[in-house]
């Protein structure tokens, strides 16, 4: 009886199946699924390796470069994107000591919102080290309102937020910015980037508020002699939103390498306790 | 309960003697999982993956517990929670991504567990209520993993939550009601977040209860193995302790191998990049897909793409459910007295082409839904079902499986080149007279 009804009801969910399965179909070959102009750049353009020190499984970060990515971040991301969950204090992990941390807290040039201690009234007080680092915008409103309608995203997960992140803030801030190809405005005429946009072959849908941020080679003078190339400063702004998205990436392979030598050490003596229990038994 | 050969506990020390005449709790931990329980000798390594889930049990409930310590509820401060248990709570990088890569390793190796129980035909009698106590924890499992990854109050987090709860929408005249009545609002908000953390703490302790029930019955009929033949006489088993507990052992280390090596090689790899995005009500993201352990089950509902008599999204979410609940009728679709697939030529091509599928339609639910993988969802979704519910009530009828071995120690030593019985039985125990 049972496999009556089952046979039944099975061949039931089958034909709706089918049923849709007829209709999709169909809807290939009415309409079959057009191209999109993303598609067509995105297809030809994959994103770039940033070879950052920090991948594969011996990857460890570069300190000197993660202080130049944080001065990139400083002298030019900063003015409009904030990394809130990041503290100053964290920047010591970048091989700044005490003196240096505090000194840019105070000098960071964003306050942090606070009260008058004596009146009550709305106020800002210097960061301390122990501060998160302050919003750029109070609020979404007044960020759309300095920014042609868009948002600056907070970047302190940046590059666990997009696929392959690394490479992509690093493809897109360093080789996105192109010309619109004029062979992509005859096949996709709807592709024109709006006025107040900025075409940019590595963003979802190719137009991205974001005005090109880094413009010219020597745009940031590195301290260390490195020579900053559009190219090396997007490298290191990279390698920087990969620390502040993931800061304790050093800390996490050295234990991981801790942990699996443990751990095969106690799978063989594992093994070798199983074979010598059932050295007797046959199975 | 068990073989009339099964040792007993015997207490050797005064202590143990008076606590074993006032509660013989180590008489019932040595009954079930200790020398008093016996199993069959020729196990191979897919019996490792019961207890291998509930290792990853124990770790989620652990490394759980911990991270509720540091979690706030509230839509307001939800992920900014998980990112300070991530920066300033100690090791809270590890416990996180221990949970997070835990709830993965946990269905990994429940759906080894359960296909094993498919091809050796461990849902036949009399495992029955093994199997279907199985399912249920199934089902809740996936209850508090979907409800879990609701918590951090991600893009994904928010838009899973709004997907499935949707679910209950396409009941007709009173579906709406009903989802705003679980959410405790109109979308997904302080009220479902913090009910859905009520419930992500309560349930993994209601799959414990029922696990203890798994074993439970499991322990009346006592384990199947790879032949599917009774067990026979003593000389078919061996003590579960030392003989099971030193290999699972083993299995426990490959195990947590793989574990580590996810926790801090690849702790983001099975997750997704849109749920480090705080949760914006205002803004869909341009693909909505669950954690990979539903993506077979998501393939199913959105292979239903047109309206037949019932809207498509009705028929969709019932054949989501309807894809598990008919696992609960297995025992009974399936006719075969055979029980081990090893022994089925024809049922043996059913099941593989089913495991196929399955990846198949795991594969199609992690994809955009675009008509390509819709349509090959289509295909294979109807295999599913046919699978179930038209293919193997035929095959198990028609089949003529091989011959079987006599018993589990016949088969052992025939794969061994053949020996007498005696000489491989346990040292000192005598032969079963049958």
């Amino acid at each position: 009886m049972i496999r009556w009804i089952s046979g039944f009801i099975g061949a039931g969910i089958v034909a709706v199946l089918a049923w849709s399965l007829l209709w999709s179909v169909v809807g290939v070959v009415t309409d079959p699924p057009a191209p999109t102009a993303e598609h067509y750049v995105h297809a030809h353009h994959p994103l770039l390796s940033a070879e950052l020190p920090s991948e594969g499984l011996f990857g460890k970060y570069d300190v000197r470069q993660l202080q130049r990515g944080f001065q990139v971040y400083k002298e030019v991301c900063a003015a409009c994107h904030s990394i809130r969950l990041v503290s100053f204090r964290d920047l010591k992990q970048l091989g700044y000591d005490d003196g240096q941390v505090k000194a840019l807290a105070t000098g960071w040039q964003i306050e942090q919102p606070s009260i008058n201690p004596d009146t009550g009234e709305v106020a800002t007080r210097k960061n301390l080290p122990s501060d998160h680092f302050p919003l750029v915008f109070a609020n979404d409103v007044a960020a759309r309102a300095a920014n042609n309608n868009a948002v600056p995203p907070d970047l302190s997960l940046m590059t666990k937020a997009r696929h392959e992140g690394p490479d992509y803030v690093y493809s897109l801030v360093g080789h996105g910015y192109v010309t619109q190809p004029a062979d992509l405005l005859t096949k996709f005429p709807d592709a024109k980037t709006p006025n107040g946009l900025h075409y940019n072959q590595y963003f979802a849908n190719l137009n991205i508020a974001m005005p090109p941020p880094l413009t010219q080679d020597g745009q940031v003078q590195y301290l260390d002699g490195t020579k900053p190339t559009v190219d090396q400063m997007a490298k290191d702004v990279a390698a920087f939103l990969t620390w502040t998205a993931e800061p304790n990436l050093d800390t996490r392979h050295g234990a991981g390498f801790a942990v699996l030598g443990f751990l095969l050490v106690f799978c063989f003596l594992a093994y070798g306790a199983y074979q010598n229990v059932w050295r007797n038994m046959k199975h | 309960m068990s073989f009339p050969w099964a040792k007993h506990y015997e207490p050797k020390f005064a202590l143990t003697k008076w606590v074993d005449e006032r509660l013989p709790l180590p008489r019932l931990v040595y009954s079930a999982v200790g020398a008093g329980y016996p199993v069959p000798r020729n196990l191979n390594y897919f019996w490792n993956f019961g207890v291998l889930a509930g290792a990853a049990l124990a770790a989620q409930i652990v490394t759980g517990i911990v991270l509720a310590m540091h979690y706030a509820a509230n839509g307001g401060v939800a992920f900014d929670s998980v990112e300070h248990i991530m920066r300033d709570v100690n090791a809270g990088w590890f416990l996180r991504y221990a949970h997070a890569n835990g709830a993965s390793m946990f269905f990994i190796v429940v759906y080894i567990h359960i296909f094993r129980g498919l091809y050796y035909g461990s849902y036949k009698a009399p495992r029955e209520m093994v199997w279907l106590l199985g399912v249920v924890i199934f089902l809740l499992m996936m209850a508090t993993a979907f409800m879990g990854y609701v918590l951090p109050w991600g893009q994904m987090s928010f838009w899973g939550a709004q997907v499935i709860t949707g679910f209950f929408s396409a009941i007709p005249i009173v579906g709406d009601t009903i989802r705003v009545w679980l959410l405790g609002g109109y979308a997904p908000d302080d009220a479902a977040l913090n009910r859905f953390f009520s419930l992500h703490y309560l349930l993994p302790f209601v799959i414990a209860a029922v696990i203890v029930l798994h074993i439970w019955a499991l322990h009346i009929p006592g384990s199947n193995n790879p032949t599917g033949v009774d067990v026979k006489g003593e000389q078919d088993t061996v003590p579960f302790h030392p003989y099971y507990t030193a290999k699972d052992g083993f299995g426990l280390g490959v195990f947590l191998v793989l574990f580590a090596f996810l926790i801090f090689f690849a702790p983001n790899y099975l997750g997704h990049p849109d749920n480090y995005i705080p949760a914006n009500p205002l803004a869909t993201p341009a693909h909505i897909v669950p954690e990979w352990y539903f993506w077979p089950f998501y393939a199913i509902l959105r292979a239903f793409t047109s309206d037949f008599i019932l809207p498509a999204k009705l028929w969709g979410v019932l054949a989501m459910f309807g894809s598990i609940v008919l696992l609960f009728f297995l025992p009974w679709l399936d006719s075969s007295p055979v029980r081990s697939t090893n022994y089925r030529p024809l049922y043996r091509i059913f099941f593989w082409v089913l495991v196929a599928d399955v990846l198949v339609l795991g594969y199609c639910g992690g994809s955009p839904a675009e008509p390509a993988y819709v349509i090959i969802s289509q295909i294979a979704a109807a295999y599913y079902f046919a699978h179930f519910l038209v293919i193997l009530p035929i095959v198990s009828r028609m089949e003529r499986p091989r011959p079987l071995p006599n018993s589990i120690t016949e088969a052992v030593l025939a794969k061994h080149g053949g020996t007498s019985p005696a000489e491989s039985a346990v040292s000192g125990s005598v032969l079963a007279a049958e």
